[in-house]
């Protein structure tokens, strides 16, 4: 509860709490404001901003509402994030929870696949999943989730080790507790604070990649994200740049809006930091 | 003699927020040249507080206030950063509590000290060379050569503190500082650190301020003492006055919660063992599969004791001498490589994980650091009461017993609600207590039970054991470093070193005529071993 | 030295079968794929009849049970052969070594701003904590951090490039002009001014951020309050105490990211026509060319073994409680 207290406290908080809900509040408000599927024609295309009170975003290169492709991209990119870091960090808890705990054979088998994951680049490997399996948004979202989980691996396994040797677990042991409850109900609740703040993390770049994954042209092209809006205008991009540059500050704004609230959940998940 | 240091009048504001507004409060101390004034004090007390003010490296938002601190006259409070670095190093040396950690990882032994040279003097570098040289002989160091070049993790914590006091010494400061200095060491460790110290500070005449929380350190070290209580001077004077004539009721009741070295009469013990240790090893094997990267220690070697019923069993020894490794393997944390742990009839180092964890209810553990020992996101009360429930105890009568338990060992009942953080480092210990005997055990292990609390905690807790000792008739292995605390609560001794018990007999007869060289060694290297703290009945009262 | 050397090989001979069991985990993968090499070259050469399919199969060795491809494709690997790539007509290799000098090149001089700049920011910020110079320069990082790599080159291109015209739209020289010597060297850097900013961008704001958490760690220390004790001034503390105990984390981190910049350059090629290793690979993707995309992986796990062990080269050099 007092990390709660610091949290509203915080100004770094405070600004990404603020930045995060209007981006929630877009997404919430999409269906609403923009009742017509964002991706059908709308008007003469590449009007630009501010021209059009139909349009006050403009429409893109085929002449598709800019704005509520804005609007209804929040939903994804949210839902992606969300979605993505969940499965990253469940994966990543489970096997840094119990390379870290048991240690030994166990550490050294599931840290190798852990290492195998880390040397090959993620986008790279994302790349392969989507070559593979496709790239409906489903596949997309739970592609991203497999190359984000290792380093959540890495750094619950090492909250584990440190946590696994110090006395109260070890007191559980003697009072005879089992290792799946003493690794779920009495380690992890202590270990879970710098994975949660990491999970921001996770879910920044999560963003990132499927904007990435979309402005390649490789993600969901029957979905309204902001990569692929991005990638679209890049045929303008001398002349109509700004059919790149709006969502593109949409997904800075979101990206950075989680990364705040991250930054503050850190200050204070832990004060002793924050003081220095 | 010569006043070198002399503190007017000091008050330090600690930042607000903190627990007391000042850290220290009209403080007023005179150091004078060739001698070693002692100031001591329980954590809290501000006596660490003095060395920052003096140094100027006070924590961040912590400020002196009032008063002065003179420096052969001069008003160190007054000087500027630049002309106060002048002093740091060249006027006063300082050595630290922690030798593990005040010297730069990355940086040789060397390169360290003669940089005390290089900030301070304008010597040229063959000069400082030799110099650093001759320092590391003086504070006898085999091989100075090969120190030098040495990188601080190649040495040994006494090692360390050598060339830490090597450093401090470099520029032949008229006054020396030392910080707990010997607090992280070995006892036999300690008592050379402790001889270094008085004889270079006899040989260079230096004014040495020694802070310590410890007693028997002060009767072995001091010529003047001080004694420090929340930020409050209570009382100064001779070693001789303090020791064996306090008179402050705080000082009385320090003094009468040090164990004396000598053992009590001993009390009666049943000959029949409840606990049968034979032939115990545990070997640690470190490093990968490639053989000549793999590390062996032989942390405890075919190690048989017997614990009588209704006794207890002290296992001493340093770091390093297996005793923690031991007690881990009694209760199982640990599995024996061989032997046998045998409680009453059945044999635990045979037992399958599962059946052990049957068999925990009769044999308990007691930590040693009460912040680390109780799950910080568990209610006191919870954690008492998980023992039982674990056990097949439903979760209401577990949580009555619990309250029961926070009777028995001194708690208020009423705080099962609350959690670790709300207690003090006496408490919590006290918690950890009602965890164990929660459950009822036949055997309590304790693994330096007391070793992180202050004196007077530390008194109540050793009583605390004692008494339950007496009531419940419980039998116990006591593991601990402090041969004072040993004397004082153990029937029998069994002496460790390098993983192999090298004496085991009745405590009288150990301390009373020790065989082995090495429980020689070790007694006599006890702090403060000819002082006999003087008995007052009215400070024990005091105290709890 | 050798001691050093040697750790370092251990870890290299460690990394070996991660670096096997990954790629026999990938080369499985693709065989989930819908659709193989011979059927990309028929889609691509507008459609065969059966039996020249059949022949194509066997001639890709692509008619024998995946096992056996798996084995031959290892024994490949161990002779360094990566395949022949239907797509481009010519040994996988040989089209990696092409490409690869532009992506080393990006990466390089990419790591080196990012690590350099980062260092040098997460040092002010630490000096000056929680006063402006550090909530500016904590503000930039988070930002730049938010920041889509892509996207970022695109509007550098829009204002540098179209508005300004300072610098080149894309490409790694220009092509025709036929520079050699100095001038062409010149001709590259300044093609790939803007490519390292975008691509050092993000691993910028990491560092920076990692420096100032570690500057903060260490100065608390207990041998930082030896060094004050000292009578050392504050900016020999900095210097001679604090700045080498912090690297440490940053060097690591170097290793641990290695593989995401490798990521990263697939993005920034294809934003900025690139002709490097990351452009290839989405090319592989779109023309479903599964040899040379499965030898682009292999080229780039070694890539980043490499770079680990070259950092743990370093790391044995700075620390030198990692050798005992």
């Amino acid at each position: 509860m007092d990390a709660l207290k610091r949290l509203v406290r915080s100004p770094t908080a405070i600004v990404g709490l603020f930045l995060l809900l209007l981006v929630v509040g877009m997404a919430l408000i999409a269906p609403v404001l923009f009742q017509k599927d964002p991706l059908g024609l709308a008007g003469r295309p590449l009007q630009w901003p501010f021209t059009n009170a139909r349009f006050w975003l403009g429409t893109d290169t085929t002449g598709r509402d800019i704005a509520a492709q804005v609007f209804h991209g929040a939903r994804v990119s949210l839902l992606i994030g969300i979605v993505a870091t969940l499965l990253a960090v469940t994966i990543g808890v489970v096997i840094g929870a119990i390379a870290g705990y048991y240690g030994g054979i166990v550490d050294d088998v599931l840290m190798r696949i852990t290492e195998a994951f880390q040397t090959l680049p993620n986008f790279l490997l994302l790349l392969v999943l989507v070559a593979v399996f496709g790239s409906d948004i489903k596949t997309v979202t739970i592609a991203i989730g497999l190359v984000s989980w290792p380093a959540a691996a890495r750094l619950t396994r090492a909250e584990f080790l440190s946590l696994r040797s110090r006395e109260f677990v070890q007191a559980c042991r003697t009072l005879g507790m089992r290792d799946l409850q003493i690794i779920f109900r009495e380690i992890l609740p202590n270990a879970l604070p710098p994975v949660i703040v990491y999970a921001s993390v996770i879910m920044a770049v999560a963003i990132l990649l499927e904007s990435a994954l979309a402005f390649l042209n490789l993600s969901d092209p029957n979905i309204p994200s902001w990569g692929n809006l991005i990638g679209a205008g890049r045929s303008v991009l001398r002349t109509q740049w700004y059919v790149s540059a709006i969502p593109g500050m949409a997904i800075l704004l979101t990206v950075l809006s989680v990364s705040l609230v991250g930054q503050g959940l850190n200050d204070a998940l832990n004060p002793r930091l924050r003081r220095r | 003699m010569r006043t070198l240091l002399s503190i007017e009048g000091l008050t330090v504001a600690l930042p607000p927020g903190a627990d007391r507004p000042h850290a220290l409060e009209e403080v007023s101390l005179e150091l004078k040249a060739n001698e070693i004034l002692c100031i001591v004090g329980e954590s809290g007390s501000g006596k660490s507080m003095m060395a920052g003010a003096v140094l100027g490296l006070l924590p961040e938002g912590v400020r002196a206030t009032a008063g002065k601190i003179l420096l052969e006259g001069e008003n160190l409070l007054t000087l500027s950063d630049a002309d106060m670095r002048r002093i740091r190093g060249a006027r006063i040396g300082i050595i630290f509590q922690e030798p593990m950690t005040a010297l730069n990882p990355l940086r040789t032994i060397g390169d360290q000290i003669a940089e005390m040279f290089r900030i301070h003097t304008n010597l040229n570098r063959a000069e400082i060379a030799r110099r650093v040289t001759t320092l590391l002989k003086d504070v006898h160091l085999p091989d100075p050569e090969g120190v030098q070049r040495a990188y601080p993790h190649e040495l040994s914590g006494g090692q360390r503190q050598r060339a830490m006091i090597a450093m401090a010494l470099a520029l032949e400061p008229r006054v020396l500082i030392a910080d707990e200095p010997t607090t992280a060491l070995d006892v036999t460790t300690q008592a050379q650190i402790l001889k270094l110290i008085r004889e270079l500070q006899e040989r260079k005449g230096t004014a040495v301020l020694f802070i310590t929380h410890d007693f028997g350190v002060v009767a072995e070290i001091a010529d003047r003492v001080a004694v420090m209580q929340r930020g409050r001077l209570v009382e100064v004077g001779s070693a001789e006055d303090v020791l064996d004539r306090p008179e402050h009721p705080y000082t009385k009741a320090l003094i009468a919660a040090v164990p004396p070295l000598a053992p009590p009469p001993p009390q009666d013990v049943a000959a029949e063992p409840i606990l049968r240790i034979e032939h115990v090893s545990k070997t640690y094997r470190k490093g990968g599969l490639i053989a000549r990267s793999r590390r062996v220690t032989h942390a405890v070697q075919d190690v048989s004791l017997n614990l009588p019923r209704g006794g207890t069993l002290g296992i001493v020894g340093e770091s390093g001498s297996g005793k923690s490794t031991l007690a881990r393997c009694i209760v199982r944390l640990l599995d024996p490589d061989s032997g046998s742990i045998c409680l009453g009839d059945t044999d635990l180092a045979a037992l399958s994980r599962r059946a052990m964890r049957e068999q925990t209810r009769h044999i308990q553990m007691v930590f040693q650091d009460p912040f680390a020992s109780l799950n910080p996101r568990r209610r006191a009360g919870e954690l008492v009461a998980q023992g039982p429930i674990i056990h097949g105890e439903p979760p209401a009568r577990a949580l009555a017993k619990a309250k029961e338990m926070f009777a028995l060992v001194g708690l208020d009942p009423d705080a099962t609600e609350r959690y670790p953080h709300e207690f003090s480092g006496g408490q919590r210990q006290r918690i950890g207590l009602a965890r164990a005997l929660a459950l009822e055990p036949q055997v309590l292990v304790a693994d330096e039970p007391v070793s992180a609390l202050d004196v007077s905690v530390q008194a109540q807790v050793l009583r605390l054991l004692a008494d339950l000792r007496s009531r419940l008739g419980l039998s116990m292995v006591f593991i601990t470093h402090d041969l004072r605390v040993a004397a004082q609560i153990c029937d029998r001794i069994a002496v460790m070193q390098g993983g192999v018990v090298v004496e085991e007999g009745w405590t009288a007869e150990v301390f009373g005529a020790p065989r082995h060289s090495y429980t020689q060694a070790l007694l006599a290297s006890v702090p403060g071993r000819d002082w006999v703290p003087p008995v007052q009945a009215d400070a024990l009262l005091a105290v709890s | 030295m050798m001691r050093v050397l040697l750790l370092a090989l251990r870890r290299l001979a460690a990394s070996l079968p991660t670096l096997f069991v990954l790629l026999a985990g990938l080369f499985l993968l693709l065989q989930l794929a819908p659709g193989d090499t011979v059927d990309a070259l028929v889609a691509q050469i507008g459609g065969g009849d059966p039996r020249m399919i059949e022949e194509l199969r066997q001639y890709y060795g692509l008619d024998v049970s995946v096992a056996v491809q798996l084995g031959r494709y290892v024994w490949r690997l161990l002779q360094l052969d990566l395949g022949f790539s239907a797509i481009y007509g010519k040994p996988v290799s040989e089209v990696i070594l092409e490409r690869l000098p532009a992506t080393l090149l990006l990466m390089g001089s990419a790591l080196s701003f990012a690590f350099a700049a980062g260092m040098a920011l997460g040092v002010l910020a630490a000096r000056r904590v929680n006063r402006w110079p550090d909530t500016l320069i904590s503000t930039l990082g988070l930002v730049f951090y938010a920041t889509p790599s892509f996207w970022f080159g695109l509007m550098g291109i829009v204002i540098f490039a179209v508005k300004l015209g300072w610098l080149p739209a894309g490409g790694l020289e220009e092509i025709g002009a036929g520079y050699t010597g100095l001038r062409r060297v010149a001709d590259i850097a300044w093609h790939l001014l803007l490519p390292t900013l975008t691509l050092a961008l993000i691993f910028l704001a990491t560092y920076l951020r990692i420096m100032r958490a570690s500057m903060l760690e260490v100065m608390n220390l207990d041998f930082v309050r030896t060094a004050r004790a000292k009578g050392l001034s504050p900016r020999r503390v900095i210097t001679g105490h604090v700045l080498r105990n912090a690297l440490l984390p940053m060097v690591t981190l170097v290793g641990l990211q290695a593989g995401t910049m490798l990521g990263g350059s697939v993005v920034v090629e294809s934003v900025f026509a690139l002709p490097g290793l990351g452009r290839l690979a989405y090319e592989a993707v779109v023309q479903r060319d599964l040899n040379t995309l499965l030898g682009i992986v292999f080229v780039s796990a070694l890539l980043v073994i490499l770079i680990n062990f070259i950092v743990d080269l370093l790391y044995a050099r700075l620390d030198p409680r990692i050798v005992t």
